[in-house]
């Protein structure tokens, strides 16, 4: 799983409002090399939630990464070096072990071989 | 990549090793896949440098064809945890890097729409009436730009009716019809093998 997937992700249990983002544990995590597109990353930069990938790069490690508050736009054309950053945050990190959980209820949603498991219980439903 | 390279190296790309079927798990062939993904990106440019999703991803045909016609990210959610097992293997062996999740699409839960396209072949409701549709309803919730799916013909009518009416499709279009030919994978099925007739549906979100 990769940071872009976290970022889309919210709790799904039934009831739960206020269930983004999900909180990362990471045990294990690589790192893969991926062909760097600036016009991909000037597009999808605006959906991004913002806190939602600094606090997941944090998670793995990574506190200096990205800037704690979202950059103006702007940069996105003036600065290679943040462009660079943005890209093996949102692309290049992937968690193989480890687990998301629900900021409300506290569920873990266990991450196992790189793939989440958001299978809820027959309760949750 | 030409539709018949395409075609080629779908057809290396190991299958359900023990099919389940109550939820309708069918391999969407190469000749099907290709042809989706190969229509969706040449006709009208929905992959390359995008997000795709592929729901119901089972072994990962329709996000790997995705990957290989240069989307930028993937990712294939499925329930079933050996099928991600052998979509994750499937990826790895063409040096492929693809996200998965395990989830019921019925309950996905995703914020904003960083999706751009949702490809799918859906369970197509036979052993659980109405599946096509909830899929359907999750796609219109995730993708931005468009969505390609596989529906019975028989159901096209339905299918046209649920797109504009419940979910407020922009454009819903069958592109053409294919043959799924569903080699015998069940105690169930009498002949060797079935040919079904399906559409496929590019809608607009």
């Amino acid at each position: 799983m990769r940071l872009l997937t976290h970022n889309m992700l919210a709790c799904n249990i039934k009831g739960v409002t206020n269930g983004y983002p999900l909180g990362l544990e990471a045990e294990k995590w690589v790192e893969k090399e991926v062909d760097f597109n600036a016009d991909f990353l000037r597009g999808v930069f605006p959906k991004i939630e913002w806190r939602a990938l600094v606090g997941a790069a944090r998670a793995l490690g990574f506190p200096d990464l990205l800037p704690e508050d979202a950059p103006d736009p702007s940069v996105l054309s003036s600065s290679d070096d943040f462009l660079r950053r943005f890209h093996r945050a949102l692309l290049e990190l992937h968690v193989e072990e480890g687990a998301l959980v629900c900021p409300e209820t506290g569920r873990r949603f266990p991450i196992s071989k790189g793939i989440p498991n958001m299978l809820l219980h027959e309760d949750e439903v | 990549m030409k539709l018949k390279q395409l075609e080629g190296l779908l057809g290396s790309i190991q299958q359900f090793s023990n099919p389940k079927v109550d939820l309708e798990q069918y391999p969407t062939g190469p000749h099907i896949a290709s042809r989706l993904l190969y229509t969706a990106e040449d006709t009208f440019g929905d992959v390359d440098g995008k997000v795709v999703a592929d729901f119901g991803c089972g072994c990962g045909t329709l996000g790997i064809a995705s990957a290989l016609l240069g989307a930028e990210y993937i990712i294939g959610i499925d329930l079933d945890a050996q099928a991600l097992q052998t979509a994750s293997t499937n990826a790895e062996n063409l040096e492929l890097d693809i996200d998965l999740m395990q989830c019921n699409i019925k309950s996905l839960s995703w914020s904003g729409r960083v999706v751009d396209t949702v490809v799918m072949n859906p369970p197509f409701g036979t052993r659980k009436k109405g599946s096509d549709v909830v899929f359907l309803s999750m796609a219109f919730k995730v993708a931005s730009q468009a969505i390609y799916s596989l529906h019975k013909t028989s159901t096209r009518e339905h299918v046209k009716r649920v797109a504009f009416r419940d979910f407020n499709a922009k454009c819903a279009e069958v592109l053409c019809e294919l043959r799924f030919d569903l080699p015998q994978l069940y105690k169930f099925h009498k002949k060797k093998e079935v040919d079904i007739e399906v559409d496929l549906w590019r809608f607009v979100p």
